[in-house]
C-alpha cells in the first residue's frame, strides 16, 4: 500500500531520516514508535505530502508521490493538535474537504452524518467548534479525515492531548474503528504502550532509523537490541558468552541463568563471543513455600516499589553484575515479601531472549 | 470576595486594618483605573457634552441664547451644502478605508507568512513614515502631486504629456490618495496582528482535505483575519471622515470636508450651536456606518462558508 523506498530526509548537516525503507500493507493499522526526534513525524509528513525526501521515494498504492502536493494526495491526517477550523461548526469541519467534490446536498449531508456516527458524534452537528472538549475535538478531527475516505489515515500523536483515561478509552475505539472502515492506518506515537494495544505491526524508530518491524507481541518479546528492548518497557539485560551457534538458534552461557538455548534473534549482529540476554521484569516468577521449578534462580530482595496492582521487587542475584528487577501480581502477596528476604524466582527458557549489544 | 482571599486566613488580620472599603477587589480595580478615568472623563466625556449642549442652542451675536431648539439640526439636514460635505466625507473615508485595507492587506500578510526572522525589522521599517509630523508627510504629497510637481515632471520626462497637469492636486483624488498613504500602517498592523494568529497547522489541514493555496486563503486565512480587517476598516474610517488638514492642504475646493465645515463655523462664522450641531450629526452618522460596515462584513463571512 505503501513503499518507502530509500527515503533520507537532511536539514542542513542533519538527518532527520536515514536512508528508510518501509513497506505498509492495505488495510494495516501500522504504527510508528520512537522516542522525540526519531524521525517519525517526518517520515508521516512525507507521506502526507508536507516535507519532501532529500532522496528516495515513497509510493502510494503503486502511484509514486514525487512532485504531488498534499492537497492531491489519497491521504487524510489527524493532526495532534487535531486543527478543528474554528470560525466553522462540527458538520461545517466535517464537510470542509467534501465541498471540493461538489456532491449534490442530501450525499453531502448524508456523508457527514455517516462518518459523525462512526465517531459517535451524531447529533453534535451544530455545536460550534469552540465548545468541543478535548475528546469531542479529537472525534471531530477523526471524522473529518474519515468523511474523504482517504486510502490512508495519518494520524500524528493523536490521543497525546487526552487524559489517561480517555486515551485509553480511544485506543480501543480506534482499533475498532480502523478494522471497521478497513483504511490502511499509520499512527505516528512516543506511547509503547498505545502502539502495542493498537498496531497490526509497529516499526520502532530511533536517529532517524529503523531498529525493527514487527507484530507488537514480536517486538516486545523478541527485540532485536537493547535500545528498543528498553523503549518497549524494563527488561533485565545479563551478560552472556555464546558457546555454540547452530543455524536459527544459538546457546549461551551466563552466570545467573547458566547454559541457555534460544532462538537467533531477526538481524543479529555477532560482536564476538559477547551476547546480551534479556528477560522481561513479568516473565519472572516469584516460587513460595517449598514450590520449585526446573528454572530458577535464588537471590535477595534488596528493594520493592509498591504500584498498587502489582509490586516490584529488586532481586539480587549472586553472579549477576545487576539486580534484577521482577514484577509480580500482588493477588499473593508480593506486595509483603519483606526487603532482605530470601527467595527463588521461576522462569521459562523460552523468555530469555538473545539480543544484539 | 475571591477564593484566593479566603485560602489565605492569614493575611486577613493585616487586611482588616485598611478598612472595609481597600478589602474588595473591585474597589482596589476602581482605585487603580480612577485617575485614567477621571482623566477621560474630564477630557473626552465633558467636552462631547459641551458640544451636544450647544446644538441645541441660539447663537445671537456675542452671546449665546440657551433656549432648546432643533433649528441648528434643521439647517445642518436640509442645506445641501452640509448634506454634500457630509456626503462627500463619508464617500471620502469610505473610498479611504477600503482602499488602505485592500493595499495593507497583502504587505501584512508577506510579513507574517514571509517575514521569517526579519518580522520585527518590517515592522520597524513600516513605521519610518511616522518620524515626520502628519503635516509634513501631507506636504509632501503636495510636491509630489503639484503643477511643477514630481509626477508632473515624471510625466514630461517620458513624454506621456506636453505640459504640467493641474489635474493631480486640488481635487477629491488628492485627498483620497493622500490619506490612504497617511493610514497604511494604521491599517497593517492590526491585520498583522490577527494573520499571526491564524494557527498554521489550521492550514495544513485545509491542504491536507484538498484546498489548493488560494481556494484556502479564502477559506481559512481571511476568515480567521476578519477581525484584523474589520478593526484595520473602523481604524481609518472613524478618523478620516473627520480629516482637516489633508483636505485643507491638497483638497482645493473640489475636496473640502465636514471638517472644514466644521472649523468654519467655529472660527470665522462665529456660530458654535451650527458647528456643534455639525459634530453631533457627523459623530451620528459615523457610528451608524461604522456599525452597518461591521454587520455586512460579518454576514458577508457568514455566508461564504
Amino acid at each position: 500500500m505503501i513503499e518507502i523506498a530509500g527515503v533520507t530526509r537532511s536539514y542542513g548537516a542533519f538527518k532527520a531520516l536515514d536512508d528508510t525503507s518501509l513497506s505498509i500493507r492495505e488495510g494495516e493499522f501500522f504504527s510508528l514508535l520512537g522516542p522525540s526526534g526519531c524521525g517519525k513525524t517526518t517520515l508521516l509528513r512525507m507521506i502526507a505530502g508536507f516535507d519532501t525526501p532529500t532522496s528516495g521515494s515513497i509510493a502510494i498504492d503503486g502511484q509514486p508521490m514525487d512532485g504531488i502536493a498534499a492537497n492531491r494526495r489519497p491521504t487524510n491526517m489527524v493532526f495532534q493538535s487535531y486543527a478543528i477550523f474554528p470560525h466553522l461548526n462540527v458538520a461545517q469541519n466535517v464537510a470542509y474537504g467534501l465541498k471540493r467534490l461538489r456532491l449534490d446536498a442530501g450525499e453531502e449531508k448524508r456523508r457527514v452524518e455517516e462518518a459523525l456516527a462512526q465517531v459517535s458524534l451524531s447529533g453534535l452537528g451544530s455545536r460550534g467548534a469552540t465548545e468541543l472538549s478535548g475528546g469531542q475535538r479529537q472525534r471531530v478531527a477523526l471524522a473529518r479525515a474519515l468523511v474523504m475516505r482517504p486510502k490512508v489515515l495519518l494520524l500524528d500523536e493523536p490521543l497525546s492531548a487526552l487524559d489517561k483515561k480517555l486515551r485509553e478509552q480511544m485506543q480501543v475505539e480506534l482499533r475498532r474503528l480502523q478494522q471497521a472502515v478497513g483504511i490502511t492506518f499509520v499512527l505516528v506515537t512516543h506511547d509503547q504502550y498505545e502502539a502495542l494495544a493498537m498496531s497490526d505491526r509497529i516499526a520502532v524508530m530511533f536517529g532517524g532509523r529503523i531498529a525493527q518491524v514487527a507484530a507488537p507481541k514480536e517486538i516486545y518479546q523478541r527485540p532485536v537490541n537493547r535500545q528498543v528492548a528498553d523503549f518497549l518497557g524494563g527488561m533485565n539485560f545479563v551478560k552472556a558468552e555464546i558457546v555454540e551457534e547452530s543455524g536459527a538458534s544459538i546457546i549461551v552461557e551466563t552466570h545467573g541463568f547458566g547454559r541457555v538455548k534460544t532462538d537467533k534473534p531477526q538481524a543479529f549482529v555477532r560482536n564476538g563471543k559477547a551476547a546480551t540476554l534479556g528477560i522481561r521484569p513479568e516473565r519472572l516468577r516469584v516460587l513460595w513455600d517449598d514450590a520449585t521449578s526446573s528454572h530458577q534462580v535464588t537471590g535477595k530482595v534488596v528493594d520493592r516499589h509498591y504500584f498498587g496492582e502489582i509490586t516490584h521487587l529488586i532481586v539480587e542475584v549472586p553472579g549477576l553484575e545487576k539486580p534484577l528487577s521482577v514484577s509480580e501480581t500482588n493477588n499473593f502477596g508480593a506486595d509483603d515479601i519483606p526487603v532482605g528476604a530470601a527467595i527463588r524466582l521461576a522462569y521459562d527458557p523460552d523468555a530469555l531472549v538473545a539480543m544484539a549489544d | 470576595m475571591t477564593a484566593a482571599a479566603e485560602g489565605s486566613p492569614p493575611l486577613r488580620a493585616t487586611r482588616s486594618r485598611g478598612g472595609p472599603l481597600l478589602q474588595s477587589e473591585q474597589a482596589q480595580g476602581m482605585a487603580l483605573i480612577s485617575p485614567t478615568f477621571l482623566y477621560a472623563l474630564v477630557l473626552l466625556a465633558v467636552p462631547i457634552l459641551v458640544v451636544i449642549a450647544h446644538s441645541f442652542w441660539t447663537q445671537n451675536y456675542l452671546t449665546i441664547d440657551r433656549t432648546f431648539t432643533l433649528e441648528n439640526y434643521r439647517v445642518t439636514l436640509t442645506e445641501p451644502i452640509y448634506r454634500d460635505l457630509l456626503f462627500r466625507s463619508l464617500y471620502i473615508s469610505l473610498v479611504v478605508s477600503f482602499v488602505t485595507v485592500i493595499l495593507a492587506y497583502p504587505i501584512a500578510y508577506f510579513i507574517s507568512f514571509h517575514g521569517g526572522s526579519r518580522k520585527n525589522l518590517w515592522l520597524f521599517l513600516i513605521t519610518i513614515p511616522f518620524w515626520t509630523s502628519y503635516l509634513l508627510r501631507v506636504m509632501s504629497w503636495k510636491v509630489i502631486l503639484g503643477y511643477g510637481g514630481v509626477l508632473n515632471s515624471g510625466l514630461m520626462g517620458l513624454g506621456v504629456i506636453d505640459e504640467p497637469s493641474t489635474a493631480f492636486l486640488y481635487n477629491t483624488t488628492a485627498v483620497i490618495i493622500t490619506l490612504t498613504h497617511a493610514w497604511a500602517a494604521f491599517a497593517i498592523l492590526p491585520i498583522f496582528v490577527s494573520l499571526e494568529k491564524v494557527d498554521r497547522t489550521l492550514l495544513e489541514a485545509a491542504t491536507d482535505l484538498g484546498d489548493g493555496p488560494i481556494r484556502r486563503f479564502l477559506r481559512i486565512t481571511l476568515p480567521l483575519s476578519m477581525p484584523g480587517v474589520i478593526s484595520a476598516l473602523m481604524i481609518v474610517m472613524i478618523p478620516t471622515v473627520g480629516d482637516y488638514v489633508t483636505p485643507r492642504l491638497v483638497g482645493g475646493k473640489d475636496g473640502v470636508m465636514i471638517a472644514n465645515a466644521i472649523q468654519a463655523q467655529f472660527g470665522k462664522a462665529s456660530n458654535w450651536p451650527l458647528g456643534a450641531a455639525l459634530s453631533v450629526t457627523t459623530m451620528v452618522i459615523v457610528t451608524a456606518m461604522a456599525g452597518i460596515t461591521v454587520f455586512i462584513l460579518r454576514w458577508a463571512a457568514r455566508r461564504a462558508r
